[in-house]
Parts: structure tokens; C-alpha cells; sequence
């Protein structure tokens, strides 16, 4: 079924597997169950004769059965394969710090952008995701930051006439 | 011939100066966001989609034309000149076209690529104006059943072409059609799976899940695996061919283009199998077979052109039946969507003069293409050393704004967010990104048919199958599930994309060694 699993080389090594796997089956294995929870509450109408869950059902279960043959997979040592890119270094080990700041930084952005305006969350998201990414040039990357937000903001205004959250920069913009 | 007629008139209303000029912009923008490492064509629509919202649906389109062969372009480019393919579209033109690169005739490479991609696509629109009206004279006339039928048919075959895995691909697929559930109920207005969040009453947000899915997720993904040594750059001057190129290009265009028209209009994952077909063959047909594995300018003209002629082979299954077969159709058809225009078979003649103007236009983007990019090309090479720092905080501080634009409300950012994440997730686990952007896109449209199908059959599930054109449908789609699992047992050997890279990965060892 999948290339990654190699039968034919010997059993008495360890076999890698990756059980984060399983993780992950349970995930979406409680979406599947979830989704049918959710149909289940639903009321079917007058002349209706398929009504708003069949689709639903069909879709948990769906969810429900591949989770489980997820888990079998994985645990017959099947290795989910990596995406890889030009950019991308599968060999490193995993940089989820970097993640989680890049994360921690759009978390800030959607929390703010209502109240300081976009001009100043973006500047704010792309001077932290470069810092966040290892450039250590903060005072070009903020200069750059705040030249795109605002370049944007105007672009958006006048270019394509929708205003964005201009925040506490309200009447300065 | 009307319908030659109808695209003359097409042309004619697409080359006024002002969409001439979205044309271009469209070309630079699709082609610029296309080089960019990192960027496949399907994320650069989605990244570009907000710049096309205030614009009237014609305009937006034609933008939209010139973005989707500029994207294509660029990632062509990208390589080219860099060591590792970025979509699995290009693995096959990195493979010749690479080595082309470093042998000093990345020149030759790019310009191969260009002109053939430039013939490739104007041959595949031509066949789109002839082929797209027909299937959808066909398509009206078919029932709610057989119509499910070919909406299955084209999920399951994206899902079982695509990549080594198909226990993932089905994953993938029934998150896909998960999301594809949330809002209202179309017949009872009820709320599905809106988590008590009075948002997520309408549908998401497409812009939302796709930039999510692509863009950030993509970002995350590198930034967890970021390149510690920048990739090296193959410098390059104006694109050019001399006569021995032009012979030994000419015929692989042609072919490339009859294999990738066919696959784009069918659900098999886009370019990835015709630009295999294609390189296979001119690694056998050529006669300079021991330049293969050390570039040959067969296997980067072949490809390419394979690449260009399923791109435009998508706008069949899209223009006549409102199906997407790639991810970028997806967008489109999202983009669509959002003008208020409803896909499907009808589109043809209720909005003819868009799908003509649609289609000219694409005519008229691939040459400005061909005109922009030849002479460009040595600048689009500098965009190669863009910082990665920067690059990818640009790629999120863009879907964070084309997210936040849609309707000014944060909570699109978080799904956004949400999104992200989840895409970073699939690239951890291996699930294709594909089959879940299918499922959000086609499932509404399913279930509408669905429950369409079983009114008629009041409620009788064998209401299903109760058109010929479904039964066959249903078979053949058995056919593709349980056909390869056949072939496999059989001839275990067979050749695959996969074992071709790892078969040039070994070649390169031989060589450095």
C-alpha cells in the first residue's frame, strides 16, 4: 500500500516507527465522532426525505474508519513522508521553537490588529516573524515592516477601497 | 465554427488597454510570486486572490489568467536554477533542467522552457475553447445522480493517484469534505459544526482555508526545517536557443502538450504524471540518449510542456462542469464563487461573455508571458537570493492581510492560524494537501446533489444508480481503485516517478564521486 514500508529488510533491527501517528488518528478520529454527534442533533424537515445528517454520517464515518487504519499503519512501522521543498532540510531535526514563536507572533497580530490598526500589527508581524526566522537586522526588517503595512493600508484604501483597521491611527493615516 | 467566433469576440473585449494592462500586471505579479521559493502556483492565486476583489469579475479574471501562467512560469524557473524541484510538477524539469543549469546552459534551459510552456499553452486553450463547450452541452443534460457520480469519481481518483499513501489521501480527503461542512444547512438552515461560534455560521472563509493550508502552513514547515546553507544559485543571462536547440525542442513540445492536455482534464494530481510520461519518452525517443541524467534539453522541453498543456487542460472539467480537478482550479473556482457566480454547466451560456473573454485572455497572458519573461528572466534569477528570513515573514505578513481584508474581522486571522497549523501538520504526517482542498470545494456541491439525487427517489437510496451514465461512473471508478493494486502485484517493478528521481539521485553520486 505505501512505498515507505520495506518488507524485505530484516526484522531483528529495531523497527523505526512513528507512533506521533497514533496522535494524530485520535484527532481526527474525534472530529469523525464529533461531526456525527453534531449531525445527530439536527432536526429533518418537511419533504425532506435524505434531511440535513445522512452527508454528515457518511463523512464522520468516513473519518472514523481511515483514523482507525491510520493507527494500524503506524503501527506496522508505516513512515508518513515528509513534504519536502526548496527550502525545506529534512535532515535537521525538527525546529518547533521557531514554530511556536512564528505562531506566539500571528496569535499577537489577532489579537491587537482591532486595537492598534493594521498599520502597526502587520509592521509588528513581519518584524517578529523575520526575528522569529533568525534575522538579526531588527532595525531594517522593522523599517521594512512598517514601509509594507502602510504601503498596504494606502494600497487597499485607495487601490482597492476597503478599509482596514486603522486602530489607534485613526484620523493620522 | 461559433465558437471560434465567440473567442474572436472573446479577444476582442479582453484586449482593451485597460485589461491588456491587468494582463500584464497579472503576468508580472503570477510570475514574481511564482519565482519566489516556495511558492507554487496554486499559493500564488490564493495570495493574490484579495488583490482582485474590488475589481469587476471580467477584470479579476483576466488578472487572474496572468497570475496562473506567471505562477506556473516562475516555479519553472525556481527549478531550473535552484538544486531541489518545489512542486511535484516540476520534479521532472529540475531533473534535466538542473543539470543544464550548472553545465553552463541554463540559458538554453529556461528558454526551452518558456517557448515550449508559451506553445503548450496556447495549443491547450485552443483545445479548452473546442472541448469545454461540448462537454458542457453534454453536462446540462445530466441528472442529479450521474452528476454525484462524477463528483465521487473525480475525489477518489485525486486521492488514489496522488502520492504513495492512500490510507492519508482518504484522511486528507474526509477532513476535506469535514470542513467543507461547517455553516448553514442549505435546505433546513440549520448550523452544522459551528462549535457554538457565531462566524462559523457561514461558510469559511475560502481565502482563509487556502492561504491557511498553503501559505502558512508552508511557512511553519520551513521554519521548523530551515535550509542552515543557503541553496546555490546557477547564474543566468538573457534566455536564448540556437538552430540544434530549436530542432531538438520542437518535437518534445508537441508531445509534452498531447500528454498533459488529457491528464489535466481528468482528477489524476495534475502535472505530476504526464511530465513523467513525457520525460520517459523522450529519454527512449531521443537520440541523444546519453545526455539524459546530464541535461539534456529534451527532458526540460518535454516536461515543461507536459506542465503548461494540464494547466490549461483544467479549465475543461472547470468551465463545463464547475469541477476542479488541481488545486489551483479550486481557488478559481472559489474566486468564482465570491463574485457570485455560480459554477457548473450552465456557465457557459449564462456567463458566455466571461468564459470567452476567460479564455482569450489566457491566449493573450501567454504571450505577454513569452514577451515579459525572456528578457526578464536574469532579474527573476536575483529574486533566487531573497533572504529567507525575510521571505517567509513576507509570505505570513501577506495571509495575514489577504485573510484580514476579506472582511476586516480578526477572527479570519485566527482561522487562518488555525488553518496553518493544520497544514503544517499534513506536511509533518505526509497527508496531501490536495484531496482536502477538493473535499472543502466539491462537498457543499456534492451533498446538494446527493439530496437532489435521493428527493427524486424519495428517499430510495438505489435512487443513485438509477441513470446509466452513473452505473458506468461507479465502475469506473472501482476500476481505478482496484486496477493499480492489480498492476502492482503483476509487474512490481513497473517504473514510478519516485524510482526515476532516486534512479538521477544515484547518477549524481556516481558523478560526484
Amino acid at each position: 500500500m505505501s512505498s515507505t514500508t520495506h518488507p524485505g529488510t530484516s526484522p531483528s533491527t529495531a523497527p523505526r516507527r512513528d507512533l506521533a501517528q497514533i496522535g494524530l488518528a485520535a484527532v481526527t478520529a474525534v472530529v469523525g465522532a464529533y461531526t456525527i454527534y453534531d449531525a445527530s442533533t439536527l432536526q429533518v424537515g418537511f419533504a425532506d426525505p435524505v434531511g440535513p445528517r445522512l452527508f454528515p454520517y457518511a463523512i464522520g464515518t468516513g473519518l472514523l474508519v481511515t483514523s482507525a487504519l491510520l493507527v494500524v499503519a503506524a503501527l506496522r512501522g508505516d513512515l508518513p513522508e515528509a513534504e519536502g521543498g526548496e527550502d525545506v532540510d529534512l535532515d535537521a531535526r525538527a525546529d518547533w521553537a521557531t514554530v511556536a514563536k512564528l505562531v506566539g507572533i500571528v496569535g499577537l497580530t489577532i489579537a491587537t490588529v482591532g486595537f492598534l490598526g493594521w498599520a502597526i500589527s502587520g509592521a509588528i508581524l513581519f518584524a517578529g516573524s523575520t526575528w522569529a526566522l533568525g534575522s538579526r537586522t531588527l532595525v531594517r526588517d522593522v523599517i521594512v515592516g512598517v514601509v509594507l503595512s502602510v504601503l498596504s493600508w494606502y494600497a487597499f484604501y485607495v487601490g482597492l477601497g476597503i478599509p482596514l483597521s486603522a486602530g489607534i491611527l485613526d484620523g493620522i493615516l | 465554427m461559433g465558437d471560434l467566433d465567440l473567442l474572436l469576440g472573446g479577444l476582442q473585449s479582453a484586449a482593451t488597454p485597460e485589461n491588456l494592462l491587468y494582463a500584464a500586471i497579472g503576468v508580472l505579479l503570477g510570475t514574481f510570486v511564482g519565482v519566489l521559493p516556495g511558492i507554487g502556483p496554486a499559493m500564488a492565486v490564493a495570495l493574490l486572490l484579495p488583490v482582485t476583489y474590488s475589481l469587476e469579475p471580467t477584470s479579476a479574471f483576466i488578472m487572474f489568467a496572468g497570475i496562473y501562467y506567471g505562477g506556473m512560469y516562475g516555479g519553472s524557473t525556481t527549478s531550473i536554477l535552484l538544486n531541489t524541484p518545489g512542486e511535484s510538477a516540476s520534479v521532472m524539469t529540475a531533473l534535466e533542467g538542473n543539470k543544464m543549469a550548472k553545465a553552463g546552459r541554463a540559458a538554453q534551459a529556461l528558454a526551452t522552457a518558456a517557448i515550449g510552456s508559451f506553445i503548450a499553452g496556447t495549443i491547450g486553450t485552443l483545445l479548452v475553447a473546442f472541448f469545454a463547450p461540448m462537454l458542457a452541452e453534454f453536462a446540462v443534460t445530466i441528472g442529479a445522480p450521474s452528476y454525484f457520480a462524477i463528483l465521487l469519481f473525480a475525489l477518489v481518483m485525486t486521492t488514489t493517484m496522488l502520492g504513495s499513501s492512500k490510507v492519508r489521501g482518504f484522511l486528507s480527503l474526509f477532513l476535506g469534505l469535514t470542513i467543507g461542512l461547517v455553516g448553514l444547512d442549505l435546505n433546513t438552515g440549520q448550523a452544522r459544526l459551528d462549535l457554538g461560534v457565531a462566524q462559523l455560521r457561514d461558510p469559511l472563509e475560502i481565502v482563509a482555508v487556502a492561504v491557511g493550508i498553503f501559505a502558512l502552513g508552508e511557512a511553519f514547515w520551513v521554519a521548523a526545517h530551515l535550509r542552515r546553507k543557503p541553496l546555490q544559485v546557477i547564474p543566468v543571462g538573457r534566455p536564448w536557443m540556437g538552430r540544434e536547440d530549436w530542432s531538438r525542442s520542437w518535437r518534445p513540445w508537441l508531445r509534452g502538450t498531447a500528454y498533459g492536455f488529457p491528464f489535466g482534464a481528468i482528477p489524476a494530481g495534475g502535472a505530476e504524471i504526464p511530465t513523467f510520461l513525457s520525460y520517459v519518452t523522450e529519454r527512449r525517443l531521443s537520440r541523444h540518449r546519453d545526455e539524459f541524467g546530464k541535461g539534456a534539453i529534451e527532458g526540460v522541453a518535454g516536461p515543461e510542456a507536459a506542465n503548461n498543456a494540464s494547466a490549461a487542460g483544467m479549465f475543461v472539467p472547470l468551465l463545463a462542469m464547475g469541477i476542479p480537478v488541481t488545486a489551483t482550479a479550486s481557488v478559481m473556482l472559489a474566486a468564482l464563487t465570491s463574485y457570485g457566480i455560480q459554477p457548473g454547466p450552465q456557465l457557459m451560456t449564462e456567463q458566455s461573455d466571461l468564459v470567452w473573454t476567460l479564455l482569450a485572455s489566457l491566449l493573450i497572458g501567454n504571450t505577454l508571458l513569452l514577451v515579459l519573461n525572456l528578457p526578464l528572466a536574469p532579474l527573476w534569477a536575483k529574486l533566487l537570493r531573497i533572504p529567507r528570513p525575510q521571505l517567509y515573514a513576507g509570505i505570513l505578513f501577506f495571509a495575514c492581510l489577504g485573510a484580514f481584508a476579506a472582511n476586516q474581522d480578526a477572527f479570519d486571522v485566527f482561522l487562518l492560524l488555525a488553518f496553518g497549523l493544520l497544514g503544517l501538520a499534513m506536511r509533518r504526517f505526509g497527508l496531501p494537501v490536495l484531496p482536502l482542498i477538493l473535499g472543502v470545494i466539491l462537498g457543499p456541491i456534492m451533498e446538494l446533489k446527493l439530496r437532489e439525487a435521493l428527493t427524486i427517489s424519495d428517499g430510495d437510496l438505489s435512487g443513485l444508480w438509477s441513470e446509466p451514465l452513473a452505473v458506468a461512473v461507479y465502475v469506473l471508478t472501482a476500476l481505478v481503485v482496484v486496477v493499480p493494486i492489480v498492476v502492482k502485484r503483476v509487474r512490481p517493478d513497473l517504473d514510478t516517478p519516485a524510482a526515476e528521481v532516486a534512479r538521477a539521485a544515484q547518477d549524481d553520486e556516481r558523478v560526484g564521486r
